[in-house]
């Protein structure tokens, strides 16, 4: 098997369980005949027609509301965010009507909202965004951010058979950028499960999505100078792994997070206290984080590189760290 | 088209009535003495459009009701009692206690879809009901309502857009209530009938006088046959009064006392009992037995709801998430190889129809229009080929501009000819459309 791309990891995901389930339908903007922005979705409705690729004008609250009202129905719609910055248009129906669904009257809502997110690629202030916290915020959704084409095909086809509604963030800088060779057999990986991506013994990195490369990349830096860092791939953000993340900070006694978000309400924050409630008498240092600066995304390119954590900011603070 | 109704189909639609009225009053009974927990909203004045329009579906249709549709959620089968432990926050309410008022549903037997109180936003929601539903070959037909103040936001728009542009079977209800907590509908909308707003979405519409129970049946079972039949969504603007303030701690001193006498006077259930009587359909005995019937069950229901407790504190982490306490399962009614490759299989490639330009010759036909929209078997089964390349070029030589007619024509109107409304904005002389 040849190696494929992110991208086209979770182009197959969709593929396969439209094949697999005909309750498994997808709607968004430009996704059949174009086959979507990024072509994610190319293919699809040559294969699986108009009444299970639905194009729709440009209303992202139809789109998420449709799909609940088809969810209600029993089906499994896949909803396309041409630009996960769009989220912010169907931000109620979002967290209004489909997170709180099940809590108060039972309805399940087996839902996928997918799209393109973060940095990198000088998409600006528009098209760029890292929206997930406003979502993890939010109880009654799960929250899924791969890193991998591996586990973006894995964990795509888990949230499409998981009864819950589940967003799922694609690192646009991504997509064609990462490749492995995938099984060819059918497989999932489980929502709601970290992974040690490198084993160490002096610090922990928690990070996800793109910033899990970045840090993979420092680490190996790291290890030239004897720090053996440890890198913890949350790839699920709701809910999250604590368990993972205090084994990792209990091994380790140190933690650094790292994510492509703004700093302000960071999932940095929520970890750091988890590791404050779970693990605080095994803490040799503080936790520190690695983060975008308080701002929305700068368009220019020298502003962009400013604004966006990179590997030298991870390789100074976690020298700081480990020599604390 | 007439809807002829049985004498008992008649006598139901007055329980119906009755009963929604009844409660609405045990209610404020129980508000006063502090056993409705939060806020009360009246659905006092509104009895015949939530009961006639729901009246009109089958039982396999859905519907999403709004705050003042409790008469549409007893038609669907809910008892007295869920809307009661709703309100008095119990245990074995249907929500559980985790919201209240019509905030409750049922997908698997009643198909009733729980509103949220944000407005408009069933509009898109009812919207994937019917589209899945097509899909599933189950054909139903989806009915919301919303009040003139909903037609404001972006969600109704939206979902009504995308409903008529995927011909979804749809009954879009806008019940003009006249006012949207303290603001007149004046106010929300430069409209004398706010049935023009189909004409922006190129579907159906008609207006009733929502204090007609007889009236309303008729046009919602129109309205429902129509779209089941496939001809795209329908909205009804039925025209009645919020007869008391927003909720129960509102006086509604903004609107004038005048105003509510003249809807006073076209009281829906005072008029549906003269219909009743003019028409012999009921006499005063049979009136009686069932005003002591619904009195009876009122009892009952509220002895239920009075005994269920409020709910343990530990229920609030509950039930966040499904996990496995549900099963998601389509109720298909077509053979799922239709839907499946190789049967699923398409050109993807757009009919496009119309040409844009000023000329309305370079539209090929207004039928193949209507299909082009991506969804439904229509637009799978159209004929292909008609693309651009074949068609002449739009002509745009600045030709004087021509307005191209929706693809559907609203509906005539029931209300032909009506009086002129004082206050709010009733219907008058030119509501009946032609």
């Amino acid at each position: 098997m040849a190696p494929v791309t992110m991208l086209e990891a979770i182009r197959q995901a969709i593929f396969e369980e439209m094949e697999r389930d005909p309750s498994v339908v997808t709607i968004g903007e430009d996704i059949g005949v174009y086959g979507g922005a990024f072509k994610v979705t190319a293919g699809l409705l040559e294969r699986f027609g108009w009444e299970r690729v639905i194009d729709t004008p440009i209303s992202e609250t139809a789109i998420i509301g449709a799909a609940v009202g088809m969810s209600y129905q029993g089906l499994r719609p896949i909803a396309e965010l041409q630009f996960i910055d769009f989220i912010a248009c169907c931000f109620n129906q979002i967290t209004n009507f489909v997170a709180k669904s099940h809590y108060r009257w039972g309805a399940p809502v087996p839902m996928v909202m997918r799209g393109p997110s973060g940095g990198g690629v000088h998409g600006g202030p528009f098209h760029s965004a890292n929206p997930e916290m406003y979502f993890v915020h939010t109880p009654g959704l799960k929250v899924i951010y791969p890193s991998t084409a591996y586990d973006a095909k894995g964990l795509l086809k888990s949230a499409i058979r998981d009864n819950n509604p589940v967003l799922f963030f694609e690192h646009k800088f991504l997509y064609r950028r990462v490749k492995e060779e995938l099984p060819s057999d059918d497989y999932t990986v489980p929502i709601g499960k970290a992974i040690v991506r490198r084993e160490g013994r002096d610090l922990t990195i928690v990070t996800y999505a793109a910033m899990m490369h970045t840090s993979l990349e420092a680490a190996d830096e790291l290890a030239k100078e004897g720090i053996d860092v440890e890198v913890v791939d949350l790839r699920t953000l709701l809910p999250l792994d604590k368990e993972t993340i205090l084994h990792s900070v209990k091994k380790t006694n140190k933690l650094l997070i790292v994510h492509e978000d703004t700093r302000t309400g960071g999932i940095a924050g929520e970890i750091a206290a988890v590791a404050c409630e779970g693990a605080f008498e095994d803490l040799d240092g503080p936790i520190l984080r690695v983060t975008a600066k308080d701002s929305p995304v700068p368009f220019s390119p020298p502003l962009e590189e400013r604004f966006l954590p990179n590997k030298n900011d991870i390789l100074s603070t976690a020298r700081e760290l480990a020599a604390y | 088209m007439s809807y002829p109704l049985t004498r008992d189909q008649h006598l139901e639609l007055y329980y119906f009535m009755k009963l929604n009225r009844a409660l609405d009053e045990q209610l404020v009974r129980l508000f006063r003495q502090n056993v409705v927990v939060g806020g009360l909203y009246s659905n006092l004045g509104q009895e015949a459009t939530s009961v006639g329009t729901a009246y009109a579906l089958e039982k396999r249709d859905w519907i999403a009701p709004m705050i003042r549709n409790v008469g549409g959620l007893l038609v669907k089968g809910f008892k007295p009692r869920d809307i009661l432990m709703q309100y008095m926050a119990r245990k074995d309410s249907p929500t559980m206690g985790k919201d209240g008022t019509s905030h409750f549903g049922d997908l698997k037997v009643r198909h009733v879809v729980s509103p949220i109180s944000m407005l408009g936003d069933l509009v898109p929601v009812m919207t994937g009901v019917a589209i899945a539903g097509r899909y599933l070959g189950q054909n139903i037909v989806a009915m919301t309502w919303v009040g003139d103040g909903a037609t404001s936001t972006g969600a109704f728009h939206e979902g009504l857009n995308f409903a008529a542009t995927q011909r979804a079977a749809l009954v879009l209800v806008v019940e003009n209530n006249q006012w949207a907590y303290s603001t007149p509908v004046a106010k929300q909308v430069p409209l004398h009938n706010l049935a023009d707003r189909a004409k922006a979405y190129g579907i159906a519409s008609s207006i009733v006088d929502g204090n007609d129970v007889v009236a309303v049946y008729q046009t919602a079972k129109e309205a429902v046959d129509r779209c089941r039949a496939g001809n795209g969504p329908v909205l009804i603007e039925a025209k009645t009064m919020r007869m008391k303030g927003h909720a129960q701690h509102d006086p509604a001193e903004y609107v004038p006392k005048e105003m509510f006498e003249y809807w006073e006077a076209r009281d829906p259930i005072a008029r549906y009992e003269k219909y009743l009587t003019e028409n012999n359909i009921w006499d005063a005995k049979s009136k009686a037995g069932l005003d002591a019937r619904i009195d009876k069950e009122l009892k009952e229901e509220l002895e239920f709801a009075e005994k269920s407790p409020l709910p343990p504190p530990d229920l609030a982490e509950q039930g966040v998430y499904c996990e496995g306490c549900h099963t998601v399962e389509a109720e298909w009614k077509r053979s799922k190889k239709e839907v499946t490759p190789p049967q699923s299989s398409v050109k993807p490639e757009w009919e496009v129809a119309d040409f844009g330009g000023f000329d309305l010759a370079s539209t090929i036909s207004s039928k193949a229009a209507a299909a082009a929209g991506n969804g439904g078997k229509s637009a799978a089964s159209a004929p292909s080929g008609k693309s651009m390349r074949n068609s002449p070029e739009p002509k745009s030589n600045g030709q004087k501009a021509s307005l191209q007619k929706p693809n559907e024509r609203p509906e005539k109107s029931r209300i032909a000819e009506a009086e002129r409304v004082p206050f709010g904005r009733g219907p008058k002389g030119k509501a009946g459309r032609k």
